[in-house]
């Protein structure tokens, strides 16, 4: 970079400005929110009694930490959805390969997938509730049902979409379809793999806060209906606050391990 | 000498919803070993239709394909396929990518993976191994796809239109340095093109086909290649155009 021409020098001094600037700015909003939020209730502006306040939140949360709560919640919270997307994406690809491997089954299929996938999947929490008794097992049934079919589509599109060349490839060394499989269709689909596990890192944290309202003793879902029920809107702020930042960091667990593997290719 | 490779009375019909389309017709072709032969014509009119029943993709409606005297029935190791790109996977380096052939047929043997290497220093490859196929230049990966056959060791090579993904530049050199590796390994070549430059300078023969459905519409000796010149030297001798104008015109007259 030190040989480079000072326009040159000044054109990337400009985008390090702007990345500097972004950030700065994305983080005055973020206070700015709650500085604002903080403000309206002390000034009475709205009614701090059903809105709350930053303040009254943070109490809340450390009254959770303090009597060893918080950890319970939070741990629920994470491995309900990390066993939900894992075993949906494990479950979604299986199913996915299924259709790939009989074209005629796709085809008989297709219509039943297009009803799973549009029924809103949190009608069949209390079914679930039923079948597996209130707790963990409902909470991950939830968080499967919801982030499935959206793995099985993305990833059965994803299937069809590899250059069908490479396949003709393999079939001209004689490759059986379990080789074709193995040696084109997975590898190459590892970046839509990536991408299925983005949305269904979200849809599973939306479907494992469902089934916590619908039925479990524990968990951010359970506290955010909880403190509804006793009126203890500081209670609900805060698990919402902590479920955004949950959502945050399971998201950016995804994208280093994006990163590790596009980096390994 | 006996033909390596015989095609009698080759038929293929495509069915769809709107009916049967007639792709190739009574296709009689007699290849000798080492023997190069170019087929060109109009788009659509079955070349590269032919080159998958001869790897054995297909089967033919009619008649019969014959390889050493034994009729096709599926794809053999002894026919090796180049298609219109090298279609490396991105995923493999260069020495994983030059194996898998050889791993499809559960070869992936030391031996051979000793005999893989080696290839790639003679064909100036050493080094490469462990880079991926976005390294390396078109020309590279091209030679790296070559290899992949190759190793296979296949006795009939079909290429189709194997160099029209590489710009002109490279395509003439590409071109040249295959053809002289097919030579040296003493191969049989089947190549489709629609390039007719590049038939000419490459093949012993060429066959020019009719618009579909596809049939040999004439054949030409070329005898350009006779004392082993490279397809490059060829296209600057005399008799070039004069085999250019004949092909050209077959190709744009009608029946």
């Amino acid at each position: 970079m030190n040989n480079s021409s000072p326009e040159h020098q000044a054109y990337l001094r400009g985008l390090k400005r702007q990345a500097r600037l972004k950030r700065l700015l994305q983080v005055i909003i973020l206070i700015g929110l709650f500085a604002l939020w903080e403000i309206a209730a002390v000034n009475k502006w709205i009614n701090p009694f059903i809105f709350s306040q930053p303040t009254k939140a943070w109490e809340a949360t450390v009254r959770l930490a303090q009597r060893g709560e918080l950890w319970v919640h939070l741990g629920y919270t994470v491995g309900e959805t990390v066993a939900g997307f894992t075993l949906g994406t494990l479950i979604g690809i299986v199913f996915a390969i299924m259709l790939w491997w009989s074209d005629f089954m796709s085809k008989v299929l297709d219509p039943y997938i297009v009803v799973l996938n549009s029924i809103p999947k949190v009608a069949l929490g209390p079914l679930f509730i039923v079948w597996l008794g209130t707790g963990l097992k409902a909470v991950i049934a939830m968080a499967i049902a919801v982030s499935v079919i959206v793995t099985i589509m993305m990833m059965h599109n994803g299937f069809k979409e590899i250059d069908p060349n490479k396949i003709k490839l393999l079939r001209t060394f004689g490759a059986s379809k379990t080789q074709i499989l193995l040696k084109v269709i997975i590898p190459a689909s590892v970046p839509t793999m990536i991408a299925a596990l983005k949305v269904s890192v979200g849809l599973s944290l939306v479907g494992t806060i469902v089934g916590e309202f619908l039925g479990s003793k524990a968990g951010l879902g359970y506290l955010i209906i909880y403190g509804g029920q006793i009126f203890n809107m500081s209670l609900v702020m805060a698990a919402v606050i902590l479920l955004s930042l949950v959502s945050v960091v399971l998201y950016y667990l995804v994208s280093v391990l994006e990163e590790r593997i596009i980096h390994h290719q | 000498m006996r033909a390596i490779l015989e095609l009698e009375n080759v038929s293929l019909s495509y069915h769809t919803l709107e009916g049967e389309i007639l792709a190739l017709q009574d296709i009689n072709l007699q290849v000798m070993p080492e023997e190069f032969i170019s087929i060109v014509g109009p788009s659509g009119c079955g070349k590269s239709t032919l080159l998958s029943l001869i790897a054995g993709l297909l089967k033919p409606s009619k008649g019969t394909i014959r390889l050493d005297g034994v009729p096709i029935t599926g794809t053999t190791q002894q026919v090796g396929y180049m298609l219109q790109q090298d279609y490396l996977f991105e995923w493999r380096t260069i020495l994983d990518n030059a194996l898998l052939g050889l791993e499809v047929l559960r070869k992936r043997t030391p031996e051979n993976i000793e005999k893989v290497k080696q290839m790639l220093v003679d064909y100036g490859l050493g080094g490469f191994e462990k880079y991926y196929p976005q390294q390396l230049s078109g020309g590279m990966r091209q030679r790296v796809a070559l290899i992949r056959t190759l190793a296979m060791e296949p006795k009939v090579f079909l290429l189709d239109e194997p160099f029209s993904a590489l710009d002109y530049q490279n395509r003439l050199a590409v071109g040249a340095e295959v053809v002289k590796i097919l030579r040296e390994q003493k191969k049989t070549v089947i190549m489709v093109t629609h390039d007719i430059p590049e038939a000419i300078s490459m093949a012993n023969r060429v066959l020019v086909f009719t618009k579909r459905p596809g049939r040999i519409k004439s054949e030409h000796i070329v005898t350009l290649n006779a004392n082993g010149c490279n397809p490059l030297a060829c296209r600057e001798s005399p008799e070039f155009s004069r085999y250019y104008t004949k092909i050209w015109k077959e190709l744009n007259s009608d029946e």
